[in-house]
C-alpha cells in the first residue's frame, strides 16, 4: 500500500536524510469493540482508525485535521499510548529517547513494543496537551503540585525548593507569573489554563508533543496568543508538534505538513503550501471551502458536502469518502470508487493522495486574500 | 483557603458541629454529667411517671421527669447518646469501607467484574432493608455490635454506585489522560488523582447516612429488636413512652428532639462539607480572582 513512511524514506536521497525522522507511523489501525447483548459480546468494531502512514520529521509541526469521529484524536492517543492500538508500529528515534541511548538495536524504536517500564521512561520524550484545559486539570490540585507531578514521578528535579525553580521557570516560560503557583486552575481564565497544561507538557522536556485540539476551546482572540507560544516554544526547546485540529484555518499557521483524514483514513498528506495551494482530494477542497477569508468583499462559493459521516462501524466500501464525493457520483467513475480502496499514493514531490481519480480532477484551492480586493 | 476554614466560615457547618461536638461530649462525659443511674428504679411506686422539673419522695429533681419504671429520663438521654452515636458513626463508616471497596474495584476493574459486582449490590438493594434488618437481627443475640454491623452491611449498597459512578466518570476526564501520558500510573494514580476527586460525594452521603442510621436504631430499638433492654438507646425510650404518650408525652418526646437534632446535625455538616470539599464553591463571599495574563 502507499506508505508515506517508507515513501519518504526511498525518496531520502534528493529531499531529506531519513536521521531527521522522529516519528514514524506505520499501518496504525485501531478498532474498538462494540459490545452488545445481555452477555456483552461482541457484535462489532468501530473503525476509528484503519491502516494510518505518516512520519514527523524533527523540528517540524505535522497536523491532523479532519471533522470530529475521523480518528485523528485515536491517533494522537494512539502515539502517546494512551489507547491501545489493535495493530501497527509507531516507532521513534532511538537516540532522541533519552534513556534509550546506549542500548542496541535499530535506529528507530517501536514504542508498542516497550514494557512497561521503558515506556514510562519514554513518556518523559513524548507529552501532550489537551483540547480542554478545564477538564485536562486536576480541580483539586495547586498549579504547583500539577507542575512538581512530572518531576516528582520521573525522580527528576531534586530538592523541593530546586523543583520550585523549575515551576518558576516553567510559568515564566509559557508567560504566566511564578506568584500564582499555588492556586488552583478555577481561578485561571481558559487561556492562562491552557498554559499550565503547556507547561506541564514542557516540564519533561520532551522532544515530541502530541496537541490535540490545544486551542479549539477557547476564544479566537486568545487561540492567536496560544497558537504563537507554541511556536516560540518549538523554536526555543526545538520541539516536534503533531498537531490535531479540525479546521485548516488553524492549522496553515502553524504547520509544516498537514494530514487530512476521513473516517479513519488519510485522505491526503502534503506541506501546507502543497495543500493549500493545490488540494488534490474531493474532501480537502470541501474542507478548504469552509476555511473563513478575513475580507467581508470576498463571496466564495462554499462546498457544501451532502448528507453526514458514516458511521465508522460499517463504513462505505471502496473509497470511504464516495457516499458525498460529487466527483465520484458522475457516470463511469461510481463503480470503482465504490469498490476499490484508493491507496494514499504520491502524486508530487511532497504531496500523497488517496484518489482514484485524482489527476482528472480540477480542484479549488483558497484564493490568495490579497488577491481580492 | 483550607476545607476546615471553609467548614469554619459557614454556618451550616458551625451549627452542625456545634450539635454533635455537644453530643459527642456529652456521651463521653455521660458518667460525669448524668445525674443517676440510668437504669436505676429506685422507688418504682413513688417516682413513675413524674413530670419534667418535679421532684420525686426524697427530694431529688427529676429536671425531665421519670418514665413507668421511675428512670430518670434526663440521664437515660445521656447515656443514649453514647449508643446512639456509636451505631450512627460506626455503621455508617462499616458501609463506606464496604461501598468503597466494591464500588471503586468494580470501576477500575471494568468487565465482568464490574458486572458481577454491580448486579450483586442491586441484589441486595433490592430487599427491603427492614425485612433483612429483622431476619439478621432475630439470627442473633441482640447487642450493640449486632446492630451496629447488621445497619452497616445493609446500607453500602448506595455507597457502592456512587463511589462507582464518580470513579467511572474520573476515569475518563482528560487530566487521566494527561496524568497516564506523564507517566502516572498504579497507586499514585489512584490516590492523587482518582479519589481525590471522587470522595466528595461519598464524604457527604456517608454525613447524611449517619442520621439515617441514628434513625434505623432506633426504629429497630423501638420495634424492640434494636439494643435489648435496659440499656438506653433513644429509639427504645420511644417504644416504652409510646404507650403513656397522652398522659406522659415527655418519655417519648425528649428522646425524640435528640433525634431530630442528631439527624439535623449530620445534614447541615453533610450540605456544608459539600462545598467546602471543592475548591471551585469553597471560596463563596471571596473575590473569584482571575489573573491577568503577563504578555
Amino acid at each position: 500500500m502507499g506508505d508515506p513512511g517508507a515513501a519518504a524514506a526511498g525518496g531520502k536521497a534528493t529531499r531529506t536524510d531519513a536521521a531527521d525522522v522522529l516519528l514514524d507511523v506505520r499501518h496504525l489501525t485501531k478498532h474498538f469493540p462494540v459490545l452488545g447483548g445481555v452477555l456483552q459480546r461482541q457484535i462489532g468494531s468501530v473503525q476509528a482508525v484503519d491502516d494510518v502512514s505518516f512520519i514527523v520529521r524533527k523540528g517540524e509541526t505535522l497536523s491532523l485535521v479532519g471533522e470530529s469521529g475521523c480518528g485523528k484524536t485515536t491517533t494522537g492517543r494512539s502515539v502517546l499510548r494512551l489507547v491501545e492500538p489493535t495493530s501497527g508500529q509507531i516507532l521513534f528515534r532511538r537516540d532522541a529517547l533519552t534513556d534509550e541511548h546506549g542500548t542496541e538495536g535499530s535506529e528507530m524504536v517501536d514504542l508498542m513494543t516497550l514494557d512497561k517500564k521503558r515506556l514510562k521512561r519514554a513518556r518523559r520524550d513524548i507529552q501532550a496537551i489537551f483540547q480542554d484545559p478545564n477538564s485536562s486539570l486536576s480541580p483539586r490540585m495547586t498549579v504547583r503540585q500539577i507542575l512538581a507531578e512530572p518531576f516528582q514521578v520521573h525522580k527528576l528535579g531534586g530538592s523541593r525548593s530546586e523543583i520550585d525553580d523549575h515551576i518558576a521557570e516553567l510559568l515564566r516560560s509559557v508567560g504566566l507569573q511564578p506568584e500564582y503557583r499555588n492556586r488552583y486552575p478555577h481561578q485561571f481564565s481558559g487561556g492562562q489554563r491552557q498554559r499550565i497544561g503547556i507547561a506541564r507538557a514542557l516540564a519533561l522536556q520532551p522532544k515530541l508533543i502530541v496537541a490535540d485540539e490545544p486551542v479549539s476551546s477557547l476564544d479566537v482572540s486568545i487561540q492567536g496568543q496560544v497558537l504563537n507560544l507554541l511556536e516560540d516554544l518549538q523554536q526555543q526547546f526545538g520541539l516536534t508538534y503533531v498537531f490535531i485540529a479540525h479546521d485548516l484555518s488553524v492549522v496553515e499557521h502553524i504547520s509544516d505538513h498537514v494530514a487530512v483524514m476521513y473516517l479513519g483514513k488519510i485522505v491526503e498528506l502534503a506541506t501546507v503550501e502543497s495543500l493549500y495551494g493545490d488540494p488534490r482530494h474531493p474532501y480537502t477542497e470541501a474542507l478548504l471551502s469552509a476555511v473563513p477569508v478575513p475580507d467581508p468583499d470576498v463571496r466564495r462559493k462554499r462546498i457544501i458536502l451532502e448528507g453526514s459521516v458514516p458511521s465508522p462501524i460499517d463504513p462505505p466500501s471502496g473509497c470511504r469518502f464516495h457516499t458525498r464525493c460529487a466527483y465520484a457520483q458522475k457516470a463511469g467513475r461510481l463503480a470503482r470508487c465504490s469498490t476499490e480502496v484508493p491507496e494514499l499514493r504520491r502524486v508530487d514531490a511532497d504531496h500523497w493522495v488517496a484518489c482514484h481519480y485524482s489527476e482528472d480532477l480540477t480542484l479549488r484551492p483558497v484564493e490568495p486574500t490579497s488577491g481580492s480586493g | 483557603m483550607t476545607t476546615g476554614k471553609a467548614l469554619l466560615h459557614d454556618r451550616r457547618a458551625v451549627i452542625g458541629l456545634a450539635i454533635i461536638g455537644t453530643f459527642a461530649l456529652v456521651a463521653i462525659l455521660a458518667p460525669l454529667l448524668a445525674p443517676a443511674d440510668p437504669n436505676a428504679q429506685p422507688d418504682i411506686l413513688g417516682t413513675r411517671f413524674l413530670a419534667p422539673m418535679s421532684s420525686g419522695p426524697d427530694g431529688t429533681t427529676y429536671w425531665l421527669g421519670t418514665d413507668r419504671f421511675g428512670r430518670d429520663i434526663l440521664s437515660r438521654l445521656i447515656y443514649g447518646a453514647r449508643i446512639s452515636l456509636t451505631v450512627g458513626v460506626l455503621s455508617v463508616v462499616v458501609s463506606v469501607i464496604v461501598g468503597c471497596t466494591v464500588g471503586i474495584s468494580a470501576a477500575v476493574a471494568g468487565g465482568w467484574v464490574e458486572r458481577v459486582l454491580m448486579a450483586a449490590t442491586d441484589t441486595v438493594l433490592a430487599m427491603p432493608r427492614i425485612v433483612v434488618l429483622l431476619t439478621l437481627v432475630a439470627l442473633w443475640e441482640p447487642s450493640v455490635l449486632l446492630v451496629l454491623l447488621v445497619l452497616g452491611l445493609t446500607g453500602w449498597m448506595g455507597i457502592a454506585r456512587l463511589a462507582r459512578a464518580e470513579v467511572k466518570s474520573i476515569l475518563a476526564r482528560p487530566y487521566l489522560d494527561a496524568a497516564k501520558a506523564l507517566g502516572i500510573s498504579g497507586p499514585r494514580l489512584l490516590w492523587r488523582h482518582i479519589l481525590p476527586n471522587t470522595m466528595t460525594p461519598v464524604i457527604v452521603a456517608a454525613a447524611l447516612a449517619v442520621g439515617n442510621a441514628i434513625t434505623l436504631e432506633s426504629g429497630l430499638s423501638f420495634l424492640g429488636i434494636g439494643i435489648p433492654p435496659p440499656a438506653p438507646s433513644w429509639g427504645s425510650m420511644i417504644a416504652t413512652g409510646r404507650d403513656a404518650l397522652v398522659h406522659a408525652p415527655w418519655i417519648a418526646t425528649f428522646p425524640g428532639i435528640a433525634i431530630v437534632l442528631a439527624v439535623v446535625a449530620t445534614n447541615l455538616i453533610g450540605d456544608s462539607m459539600r462545598d467546602a470539599l471543592d475548591p471551585t464553591t469553597r471560596e463563596r463571599g471571596e473575590t473569584q480572582s482571575t489573573i491577568a495574563p503577563s504578555r
